[in-house]
């Protein structure tokens, strides 16, 4: 029985004294991390902040589906670099405001994350991502060919126009709070929806998906629901940054692009709300910081990738919450 | 003539699509092997399709080593590798979601891939027939590069004699106990992890023999890989990995419909094959042969 | 005489749960034990630790000498002995025969196929179709058979006789009494302790993974009360 005691000993090691002024901590902790944005511009180059909270958003997008419906989607660029495209000419060709642009890449990314959550959702697991893959595959090809893309030029210089036909949003600062304001408008929107009874009821399929069946729930409308939630959200990342770099390209629907998605969500950790912003923080500045060395990306990427699985697969956020120190401020990590 | 086609550009975009077919047939049954045992979507199977390819150049490049041997060789080598990869790294995700070897063998195609396209650049390299089967035959209603129908009648072959060695021998048997219950074939004394390693060694061998075969059809790129994978990856969604034959049988199904396709209607080729796997997934969510939904 | 097998304070984890606690056993060549006992008291956990399924084990196991604590989980069978698993484990995708000839030989002295299919002719005649086609007699008898080929010298036997008629437990139970006469070690897990009363050299009583009565056959019939008691017939 000894070895028992050893047992039941190691069990309780797990289990941390809440620190008594944890939920005031974590406030701090997003508050500063929200201040940190608002004065950026002043310490970081303004574009290079934009372009990391673009894929910060894209990144919490995409957790949403596969931290809380454990669907592994390889196809999330269609979304993204769809909406890019579609802001984009609605801007350009049609003379859109900014914010109506991006409503309309947001929807044309929500309709094809329909279509395509409608045929992926026929097969689950492994399937599902191959699937996802394929269809995403198809519509970049959709998109090398359609005239209104413009093939492998993209279409470039897209005004930022005036936001609500008033504010300019020309100037770079302009622009970085308006960027600053919608990126945390998602989040929000997508904390809001985790915490829902939908999103409640997403998790309890993750969970145990046959009691959820028994219980009566039509798992796949729940799924559908997230998946084109996911897509709607990546679509209006995607859509903002086609404003920010004023262009739209064939690299935004690529399955690099896709799988640079998740890289940054399985870096950050999957199924945090906070994980993906650091994930993309980090790919970002890694990029950046390469494109000026002559060492390939993927290359790097793709030994992150596996390092990532093979021992680090809770994230640098993960991480830290399943640490003492995590624990003691009352963070939990739902994997 | 046939519906205003001129049955020699019909019969060439056919064969054309037989030779891809090849390909998709020896891929999607190296992945199908691969699953069945391992339950891991091999990513990197483009990448390994790649190195094949590459092996080949090399070897005659540096050594002048003949096409003939190469196609022994070259599926040796990556084979081996292959094995490395899944002894020290790919053998500890078992135990988790299979979502995770997915995303390991992602991160490894990438580094492979990364790294030829570092050392090599990013073109083609073209790759010399061997001098048996170079010119053409004329078949009367067409003219056939030999070369072309070599390839088509080589991976039947090859597919064949890997259907028949898992459904025919003992061997086999012992595969395919052990894709259903593991734990049980360990009990009688097999020794199974080494069963896994073979596999994945098997089944990037396969990929690397495509590799091989397809070096002096397409040019030989660090690119090649990625481009086919995920064209493969709908074969096995339509075919269904339950089945070595289904995954064979798709796949030069699917090669033959986008060579019609590029008759018929030519600037819908390269996404006809995902369009058959939409219409497929709502028609028959399993798979034209999958039992497993 | 030292036993063939040999169980010293054996203790076993599913996970995160303690199955076995302290289960002490032997068994001597040529013997044939029986286990009884409830539902979910350990019985064919104690089989599968043996075996090495369950990996986070501790205490001592020993077979013919060799220490199976340390032995990988694809060699146990090397030392001799063979299992038929609860469900009896008959491949669907396997052929009779080809489940028939899936384990390998690890020892000499094995019957050959030949015999085999003197002992069991409905499986000559079904060779060729899917080994899950069979009846559930035949699937035990199948999954016996596949054992006796190997040249193992202990044999596993996790409840034989459950879910089959009475005239097919009969034909087990003759099939028993000629493994006995060949000197096979016999290790049988079973509820139905009337018919392991015709074929067993003695009992081990299991509550709560452990070990708590043993008796030889011979005092089984002083033994009822305290049987029916504790099995809840």
């Amino acid at each position: 029985m000894a070895h028992g005691a050893a047992h039941s000993a190691g069990a309780e090691e797990g289990t941390v004294q809440l620190h008594p002024k944890a939920p005031t901590i974590r406030l701090v902790i997003v508050g500063l991390m929200i201040l940190g944005l608002i004065f950026a511009p002043w310490f970081a180059y303004p574009i290079f902040v934009m372009k990391l909270m673009c894929f910060a958003l894209f990144a919490s997008a995409f957790n949403l589906l596969l931290g809380y419906t454990g669907l592994l989607s390889f196809g999330h660029a269609a979304f993204f670099g769809g909406a890019a495209y579609f802001t984009a000419h609605a801007a350009k060709v049609w003379g859109f405001t900014p914010e109506l642009a991006l409503l309309i890449g947001m929807t044309g990314a929500a309709l094809i994350g329909l279509v395509i959550g409608l045929i992926a959702l026929r097969r689950t697991g492994i399937y599902f991502t191959m699937i996802t893959l394929a269809l995403s595959q198809m519509f970049f090809f959709f998109c090398l060919q359609s005239p209104f893309t413009h093939g492998e030029d993209g279409i470039q210089s897209v005004p930022r126009g005036h936001l609500f036909g008033v504010i300019d949003l020309g100037p770079t600062m302009n622009m970085y709070y308006f960027v600053f304001a919608v990126v945390m408008l998602g989040l929000l929107v997508i904390w809001r929806f985790v915490n829902s009874p939908f999103g409640m009821i997403l998790k309890s399929i993750r969970e145990n998906e046959n009691r959820a069946i028994s219980l009566g729930y039509s798992v796949v409308s729940y799924k559908l629901g997230a998946f084109v939630m996911s897509a709607a959200l990546a679509g209006l990342a995607g859509g903002l940054k086609s404003l920010v770099f004023q262009s739209a390209t064939l690299t935004d629907v690529s399955w690099q692009m896709s799988g640079e998605v998740v890289l940054m969500t399985l870096l950050g950790g999957i199924a945090t709300l906070t994980g993906p912003f650091f994930g993309a923080g980090i790919v970002v500045t890694l990029q950046n910081y390469l494109a000026t060395s002559s060492f390939p990306v993927t290359i790097l990427t793709g030994l992150v990738f596996m390092v990532c699985v093979l021992i680090f697969r809770r994230g640098l956020i993960g991480e830290f919450y399943a640490s003492k120190l995590g624990q003691k401020l009352g963070y939990r990590t739902e994997t | 003539m046939i519906f205003g086609i001129p049955i020699q550009a019909l019969m060439g975009q056919l064969l054309l699509g037989l030779i891809n077919g090849s390909f998709y047939a020896l891929l999607s049954l190296g992945l199908a092997v691969i699953f069945g045992l391992l339950r891991v979507i091999n990513f990197a199977h483009g990448a390994q399709y790649m190195l094949g390819a590459f092996a080949a150049l090399l070897l005659l490049q540096s050594g002048g080593i003949s096409y003939w041997v190469a196609l022994a060789l070259s599926p040796l080598i990556v084979g081996i590798v292959a094995a490395f990869v899944e002894r020290t790294m790919l053998a500890r995700l078992y135990k988790l979601d299979h979502l995770y070897g997915l995303l390991f063998t992602f991160g490894l195609a990438l580094v492979i891939e990364g790294t030829f396209r570092y050392f090599f650049g990013a073109s083609g390299k073209p790759y010399p027939a061997p001098a048996a089967l170079t010119g053409v035959v004329n078949l009367g209603f067409m003219v056939l590069p030999i070369y072309r129908g070599w390839v088509v009648v080589a991976s039947l072959v090859i597919c064949l004699s890997v259907w028949a060695l898992i459904e025919k021998t003992r061997l086999g048997a012992t595969l395919r106990a052990a894709t259903e219950n593991p734990v049980l074939v360990q009990n009688f004394g097999i020794n199974v992890p080494l069963l896994l390693t073979l596999t994945y060694a098997l089944g990037a061998g396969l990929a690397a023999i495509a590799g091989v075969l397809a070096a002096p059809v397409y040019q030989v790129s660090p690119l090649m890989g990625t481009q086919i994978i995920i064209v493969v990856f709908a074969v096995v969604v339509v075919g269904g990995m339950g089945s070595i034959m289904g995954a064979i049988v798709t796949g030069y199904l699917l090669g033959i419909a986008e060579g019609l396709t590029k008759v018929f209607y030519p600037e819908a080729s390269n996404i006809v094959i995902f369009v058959i796997m939409a219409i497929v997934l709502i028609l028959r969510p399993a798979g034209l042969f999958g039992k497993d939904v | 005489m030292k036993p063939l097998l040999e169980l010293k304070n054996v203790e076993a984890w599913y996970g995160e749960s303690h199955v076995l606690h302290g289960v002490n056993m032997h068994v001597a060549e040529g013997e044939m034990i029986c286990i009884l006992g409830r539902n979910g008291m350990g019985k064919t956990t104690t089989l599968r630790t043996i075996m090495g399924n369950l990996r986070k084990r501790t205490g001592e196991i020993t077979f013919a000498g060799k220490d199976l604590i340390t032995t990988p989980l694809h060699r146990v069978a090397h030392t001799g002995i063979g299992y038929v698993p609860e469900e009896r484990g008959i491949f669907a995708t396997l052929s009779v025969e080809e489940n028939l000839m899936l384990p390998p030989v690890v020892a000499g002295g094995g019957m050959p196929l030949r015999e085999i299919y003197d002992l069991f002719p409905n499986l000559e005649e079904r060779r060729n179709s899917p080994g899950t086609k069979l009846s559930g007699g035949e699937q035990q008898m199948l999954a016996m058979a596949r054992i006796l080929r190997t040249g193992a010298r202990c044999i596993l036997l996790d409840e034989p006789t459950e879910g089959l008629a009475p005239v097919i437990i009969q034909r087990i139970g003759e099939v028993l009494v000629q493994l006995k006469k060949r000197g096979m070690t016999v290790v049988l897990v079973e509820q139905n302790f009337r018919f392991a009363a015709q074929v067993a050299d003695r009992f081990y009583l299991m509550d709560h993974g452990q070990m708590t009565a043993e008796f030889p056959v011979s005092e089984l019939a002083a033994q009822m009360g305290m049987l029916n008691r504790e099995l809840g017939v």
